[in-house]
């Protein structure tokens, strides 16, 4: 029986070499994780697998995360790479359902670049770290030669204090359970590939770059049991999924109708060929809770504006373990599969 | 290799050279360049199939709807039935 | 969105799924040609809509499954020549050829660059006078018109250091190649509707008339899906053979002119390697002798090697409809996405590919 984990496939080469598809979110980069990161650095943090680690530091509990931002456009409209270097770690710290704290931030600097974009990259981080209520503690700054670092290359590391009791992540999601999408697909992806592909908006196309902890922390004072929480970025929503279906070995059905993606970013999705399940986003994330405090989850989410649109978009199920199925919106079904790497544009 | 998109001519670059011919279209928000080299009879508001940056032809809309005659007949038919006249 | 939307309308789908069910009376098997729709009928579950007594089998409708092995080592060998700038559409880059793709290229330091038009690689190459720009040229006959247009203008325009590496095929010689198969079990087709926009359908009704089959040109939408298999089935129970035109919103019979004009003074017919299938005659296009110089194996003085699709793969088999993917002793073992040994499984469209992606369902249906 073949093994259901499959999509736009990527032939592996012998495997002498990494390829642009291992880091794109998808099947390939979980296979190098598995195959040389996890046996090399195995511990329990590590093994559950989720956006960051959950430790206990003397009598307190943390989350500590870490993230890379090599984003090509630097700057794209909504935001640049400074903006992503901060919400991203933010993000990954809420998503573990902890209050975001300290961010370190190294920089590796190409040769050549302008002080003046490097200000603004300084300065939008600043804004976004204040914005998210963290203070950026330490850092450190390389300059590599010309050519070797497409401008900036942002690391940021992240330490959250988690406040609750809850055990945030893939291990404590049920059969059962809903799936609640934050809002609106794609707009990230598509702003960047706008500017690559030249596109060109009626009204622009904006990242969707935002801090995602002031909507957890509502749910959390709320008292919301959230099983789980994942932002939906590199290789989008269908990735995200795909890794706790697999994680957990729980089926999860989505419905084609009660996912939200605007108009324009549709539309530029059909002519590029693309899916919008699969693009990227930075200010989305997806929640999986008791289905009884699903529509309690939607209604705090709507009361913020980066959340707008929030839905209740599926559900998981004991079947088929490890896959995700959508109900498309003229009633069939389909297996949305992880892909092997990033997705390309099809014109076919 | 046959994605292509429906979308509305916004605007239009003569050119007395025909394969030069160009235009704005939009789909769904969305404006990109296309080239009308192969459809010298679209004009400003057309619908346009583009394949690759070309439109390939200007979507008829009468035909357009015809399934949806048919439908709509098949509907009343089948409501004929089942009050079983 | 206008002209999409409407076809993807549920009450619509669900109003011609049940026409369908009412009027299938026999067992029939119908093939769809173009990637595009098997693309739309995987996405969109459709089969779960139809009657168990509608088989839809994927025909060898990706032009990336169709291109020769040997084709793809020349993109790979110009890619990684450092005065060249490969250009592709996206869904070329995944296709292994004897050993590597050109994502294997492009990880080795080959300058390979996907583009959504080939006038995107005219530019690059106006933009580079001092590099080689080569145009990956595959498609069907949808396509034509846009490359054809890129070495005419090239051509106009003197721009020497633009080449095209060409891989196109024709639908008609391909359909009537799997209709002469002694084991074809195809009754009627769903014919391309795009590749129909261009060349329009006359040369479809030949080949009814000679084989007995309806053939309905479809779109790619839904609901338009929907409606070819629905008015391919009311033909085959009443035992008619003829073309019909399903997609008339954006076909004529006679096609777009102008676009055949410009494919007919830059491309002649060829005869052309099928991946999997063999040689069919007549069912390519290559550059006219006045355009020559334009085809990349000239430019880069690229000689015809043979090259070899490993034993297991039976894509020529599944291609034609004759086997199903799950068929294959290989299939999801020594063959996976990951590990492809044939093109069929590397396309997203590519049935191989389609089926591993959504095999359980059709696993549990069968």
């Amino acid at each position: 029986m073949p093994e259901i984990n499959l999509s736009c496939p990527v032939p592996l080469p012998a495997g002498d070499r990494i390829l642009l598809a291992h880091g794109g979110g998808g099947k390939l980069m979980n296979q190098l994780i598995e195959r040389v990161f996890l046996p090399a650095f195995s511990n329990p943090a590590l093994e559950c697998r989720h956006d960051g680690a959950t430790l206990t530091v003397g009598g307190a509990r943390l989350a500590f995360t870490t993230d890379s931002y090599v984003v090509h456009p630097m700057v794209f409209p909504g935001g640049n790479i400074g903006d992503l270097a901060v919400n991203g770690t933010v993000n990954d710290l809420a998503m573990c359902g902890a209050r975001p704290l300290y961010l370190s931030s190294g920089f590796i600097l190409e040769e050549g670049l302008e002080t003046e974009t490097l200000c603004r990259v300084v300065e939008s981080m600043r804004l976004a770290a204040q914005a998210a209520g963290v203070s950026l503690v330490t850092g450190d700054t390389k300059v590599v030669d010309r050519g070797k670092a497409d401008g900036i290359f942002i690391n940021t590391a992240g330490i959250g204090l988690v406040e609750h009791s809850l055990s945030i992540g893939p291990q404590s999601v049920q059969p059962g359970d809903a799936v609640i999408l934050s809002g609106d697909l794609g707009a990230h992806g598509v702003a960047i590939l706008s500017v690559r592909e030249g596109l060109e908006f009626e009204a622009p196309i904006v990242s969707d770059t935002a801090p995602l902890w002031a909507p957890v922390e509502a749910l959390l004072k709320a008292g919301i049991e959230i099983h789980c929480l994942r932002d939906l970025t590199r290789g989008g929503l269908a990735s995200t999924l795909n890794e706790i279906a697999g994680t957990r070995q729980v089926g999860v059905r989505i419905r084609e109708v009660d996912i939200p993606v605007e108009d324009a970013v549709r539309g530029a999705c059909e002519i590029l060929g693309l899916d919008p399940l699969y693009v990227a986003n930075e200010g989305r994330f997806a929640a999986f809770v008791p289905a009884v405090q699903a529509q309690r989850t939607v209604e705090i989410l709507a009361q913020f504006p980066v959340c707008n649109g929030a839905i209740i978009a599926g559900e998981v199920v004991e079947d088929a373990p490890g896959v995700v199925v959508l109900l498309s919106r003229i009633g069939g079904n389909r297996v949305v599969d992880m892909l092997s790497g990033e997705q390309l544009p099809r014109i076919c | 290799m046959c994605l292509a998109v429906p979308g509305k001519i916004v605007e239009i670059h003569e050119d007395a050279d025909p394969t030069l011919r160009r235009a704005k279209v939009d789909f769904a928000g969305v404006r990109k360049d296309v080239s009308l080299a192969f459809t010298p009879e679209a004009v400003h508001g057309d619908y346009v199939l583009v394949h690759v940056g070309f439109a390939l032809n200007v979507v008829d809309e009468e035909e357009a709807h015809k399934v949806f005659e048919h439908l709509k007949q098949m509907g009343e038919l089948a409501d004929l039935e089942e009050s079983g006249s | 969105m206008k002209y999409v939307d409407e076809y993807r309308d549920p009450a619509a789908a669900s109003r011609l799924a049940q026409e369908i069910r009412r009027a299938a009376r026999h067992p029939w098997t119908i093939m769809e040609i173009c990637g595009g729709q098997t693309h739309t009928i995987m996405k969109s579950g459709l089969q779960d809509l139809l009657p168990a007594e509608i088989t839809l089998v994927h025909g060898p409708g990706c032009p990336v499954c169709v291109t020769p092995i040997e084709l793809i080592d020349k993109a790979v060998e110009i890619a990684s020549r450092p005065e060249a700038i490969l250009c592709s559409f996206g869904d070329m880059l995944r296709v292994p050829g004897s050993g590597r793709s050109l994502f294997d290229a492009k990880a080795s330091g080959g300058d390979v660059r996907i583009v959504y038009s080939p006038m995107d690689a005219l530019k690059l190459a106006r933009a580079h006078p001092e590099r080689q720009v080569v145009f990956f040229a595959v498609g069907f006959e949808t396509t034509a018109p846009a490359n054809a247009m890129a070495v005419w203008q090239a051509s106009r325009e003197g721009i020497e250091n633009f080449s095209a590496l060409v891989a196109h095929v024709l639908v008609p010689p391909a359909i009537e190649a799997i209709l002469q198969s002694s084991n074809c079990r195809v009754q009627a087709f769903l014919a391309p509707g795009h590749v129909c926009t261009v060349m329009g359908y006359r040369e479809y009704e030949p080949l009814a008339a000679r084989y007995h089959v309806p053939v309905v040109v479809t779109g790619f939408e839904p609901v338009d899906l929907l409606e070819g298999v629905s008015m391919a089935v009311a033909q085959l129970e009443a035992g008619r053979a003829e073309v019909e035109n399903q997609y008339s919103r954006a076909v004529a019979r006679m096609g777009n002119q102008p676009a055949q004009q410009r494919v007919a003074e830059v491309f002649e017919v060829s005869d052309r390697q099928w991946r999997g299938i063999g040689e069919i005659p007549a069912s390519g296009l290559r550059l006219r002798e006045p355009y020559r110089r334009f085809d990349a194996c000239e430019r880069f003085g690229l000689l015809a090697a043979g090259a070899r699709e490993p034993k297991e793969c039976i894509s020529g088999l599944v291609l034609q409809g004759l086997k199903k993917p799950y068929e294959c002793p290989a299939f999801g073992g020594q063959c996976t996405p990951e590990r492809p040994l044939g093109a069929p499984m590397v396309s997203s469209e590519g049935a191989c590919a389609a089926y591993y992606q959504y095999g359980k369902r059709e696993h549990a249906r069968n």
